[in-house]
């Protein structure tokens, strides 16, 4: 492929590997001068500095890190493409990042009033957490929910559910994100019903469904489906958006589950914007225009501890999709070259132990997406590592953005780290590393292929382990857990009961007392129909002979949900024709 | 004579499927020398219990962030005991409050190891564990 060998050889060519280090004669008068008798009098502390992901750092970065490295194309202007200095020419003195705090818990009325507390206190827009049972396709009733429900976010089983959950929220004035993934057809079509029981006007309303599934496959494991008919749901949403929705965006391509998952900032980068690749492949291949759906692609990426390793992986982000949107895929619409991100500070760096330090940590990582140009910022509560956030957790959360947007002047001009040598260089490295890996996956055949293969899921559990091995060795510090251990009193944290359970089971059990049971047959049969090629008998004939249907099942989505089929009702209307997917499990 | 090797097997109940901590656990307990079976993701207490009888394990390690550890653990706990499995040492890794942790003690639980344990001490505690029984 001609524009493979092209971006090859434009990623080579601002790799540090190529342009091997000329150092200055100023600077190599420093070396003998200055730094030669500094480290002869006192050591450095380590040996070698690397990132948390273990990338190498050197002592000083100067222009001689930058050879070859082009400002007028590689930096530009906000704004402009390859948009490595934000993709609005003011960022955020123009307008802040959405401050988007992720709630959810117990049943539907729970999470209703956090996110009316949320909108009271100053947080632009909602963002749901839903609880395993509706990750997994299953409603609270479920035998394999027992435990689960309400836990680990909200439970929503059917469109009452999802009425009582935005009460009171006119949905044309909130943007609303929604992390579910396998699922995500469904409880989009709720949230559209909801709209319209509001009157809200589906070409005005704004949010983001998270609907990737190809990061569950690699790192979050929360699929139902195989890859094959996933992805067709995936592209239904797409083009149902297109149609009917604007300004809503279909998906949220993710990389903070795979960093979570224990991936380097490198592979966190790469991955994702492969999947990304992946999805607007499929659509092509649907016959769909680059420049009419990918303007709705969003991303989300995780903003970890190591901070300007962070700030690079943001830059390089929008670099990267901005040359693959044009040299892959021809795109001529700048909206489908810029590159939005949503972020959430990392989860997994928050420690159970001296939990207030947390605060500090959330802090430092918020300020690296902020710096990295972010549109939207979840920062985690304190208590993240014990469990759902209390209110007094939530609102620090909350406080930790409105300090950094309004008190540290960190907004007052755009980019403020363009220029720096080290920050330069370690975005043109953080590139070339992704690229590197985005090219491996293109000689598998792609990502679903490399998925099939469990070669993304063996590079993190790989990383992930390294950096066990490291902390086990002292050689990476935690405050609080490795060093610096202190004793400490327990934190008070929020507990979901089990009563949320049964009020969900009853909810449900009058739900199909009073419901039309025709209505669900009728449209659940419609559904499975539309989702498979039927015989004769009306049984499917299936996913196994990859003879499926491309007819877009979100109209058909949506009917049964209008009639109040439930989650799992649907869900499994769509397993009888697709079947489930099963892991390689890789440790 | 080459000493037995420690069978351990790491089972993932639950819905949830974080299994970053099971997999270096599993990788670690290997590396230490034990033999580890890997149940993969969201095993019922069914599944695992059979699983410890067909695997002849000494050890169990259940990892659990869902917040379903009162509802999952009470249950394996019980199964095992109908299995004659009551030698088997049991552990949990994730995410348990505090307040949690006398329960599952009581069920029968050997050890809760929370969030930022060296798989050092894991290992340690398996081996001091097994050397007694």
């Amino acid at each position: 492929m001609s524009d493979q060998t092209k971006t090859k050889k434009s990623a080579a060519a601002v790799g540090p590997q190529v342009n091997p280090r000329q150092p200055s004669p100023e600077e190599k008068s420093w070396q003998a001068n200055t730094l030669a008798p500094a480290l002869a009098k006192s050591p450095e502390r380590q040996a070698a500095f690397t990132t948390i992901s273990g990338h190498p750092i050197r002592r000083l970065y100067t222009e001689a890190d930058l050879a070859g490295w082009d400002p007028k194309t590689q930096l530009a202007h906000p704004g402009e493409p390859p948009y490595t200095r934000g993709i609005h020419a003011t960022m955020h003195r123009g307008r802040l990042w959405t401050m988007r705090q992720f709630a959810g818990f117990g049943t539907a009325e729970d999470t209703n009033e956090r996110f009316r507390y949320l909108l009271t206190h100053g947080q632009t827009g909602l963002s749901t957490a839903f609880d395993l049972p509706t990750l997994m396709g299953y409603d609270s009733d479920h035998p394999l929910s027992e435990g689960e429900v309400g836990k680990c976010g909200v439970a929503i089983s059917s469109l009452a559910d999802m009425e009582v959950l935005f009460d009171r929220i006119p949905l044309c004035d909130v943007t609303t994100s929604m992390t579910i993934n396998s699922p995500a057809p469904v409880i989009w079509a709720m949230y559209l019903a909801v709209a319209e029981k509001q009157g809200a006007d589906w070409k005005l309303i704004s949010g983001t469904l998270q609907n990737d599934i190809l990061k569950e496959y690699i790192a979050q494991k929360e699929y139902i489906y195989p890859p094959e008919p996933s992805m067709r749901l995936v592209v239904d949403t797409f083009e149902f958006a297109v149609k009917h929705t604007p300004k809503f965006n279909p998906i949220s391509i993710s990389g903070y589950h795979i960093r979570e998952a224990g991936s380097t900032a490198i592979q966190e980068l790469a991955f994702t914007l492969r999947d990304g690749m992946e999805y607007v492949e499929w659509a092509l291949r649907r016959g769909m225009q680059i420049d009419d759906f990918a303007p709705q692609l969003s991303f989300f990426f995780n903003a970890h501890s190591d901070f300007f390793e962070e700030i690079a992986k943001y830059r390089a982000a929008r670099r990267i999709w901005q040359r693959a949107m044009v040299e892959r895929y021809a795109a001529k619409n700048p909206r489908t070259w810029a590159l939005r991100f949503h972020t959430q500070t990392a989860g997994c760096s928050l420690t159970a132990q001296q939990p207030f330090n947390n605060v500090v940590r959330t802090a430092l990582q918020a300020l690296s997406a902020v710096l990295g140009g972010t549109q939207s910022l979840h920062t985690t509560s304190l208590d993240e590592a014990w469990a759902l956030p209390t209110e007094f957790a939530a609102t620090i959360a909350l406080r930790t953005q409105q300090i950094i947007a309004h008190e540290t002047g960190v907004t007052n001009t755009v980019d403020p780290l363009g220029g720096s040598y080290f920050v330069e260089a370690l975005t043109n490295e953080v590139e070339a590393g992704a690229w590197d890996y985005v090219h491996k996956i293109d000689a598998m055949g792609g990502m679903v292929a490399a998925i099939e293969r469990s070669y993304p899921q063996r590079e993190i559990a790989e990383a992930s382990y390294r950096y066990q091995q490291a902390l086990d060795k002292k050689e990476k510090i935690m405050v609080g857990v490795n060093d610096f251990v202190s004793a400490e009193k327990p934190l008070e944290i929020l507990q979901i009961d089990e009563t949320v359970a049964h009020r969900q089971a009853d909810r449900l059990r009058k739900l199909r007392a009073d419901r039309s049971q025709a209505a669900v047959d009728r449209t659940l049969l419609a559904l499975r129909k539309a989702a498979g090629t039927y015989t004769k008998a009306g049984q499917p004939s299936g996913s196994s002979n990859g003879q499926l249907s491309h007819e877009n099942l979100m109209p058909h989505i949506y009917e049964a949900v209008k009639a109040y089929a439930t989650l799992g009702e649907i869900c499994d209307a769509m397993r009888t024709v697709f079947g489930t997917y099963e892991e390689t499990a890789v440790t | 004579m080459p000493e037995k090797k420690i069978r351990v097997l790491i089972a993932k109940p639950g819905l949830d499927g974080h299994d970053r901590g099971a997999k270096v656990i599993a990788r670690a307990l290997r590396d230490a020398g034990m033999e580890v079976i890997y149940t993969g993701l969201r095993q019922t207490p069914e599944m695992i219990a059979s699983a410890a009888v067909q695997e002849d394990v000494n050890v169990i390690g259940l990892s659990i962030l869902s917040g379903a550890h009162n509802t999952i653990c009470p249950q394996i706990m019980k199964l095992l005991h109908e299995k004659g499995m009551d030698d088997v040492t049991v552990l949990v890794g994730g995410i348990i409050p505090e307040a949690d942790i006398p329960a599952l003690k009581q069920a029968g639980i050997a050890e809760i190891f929370l969030p930022g344990t060296s798989t050092q001490a894991i290992v340690d505690f398996i081996q001091s564990r097994t050397a007694h029984s």
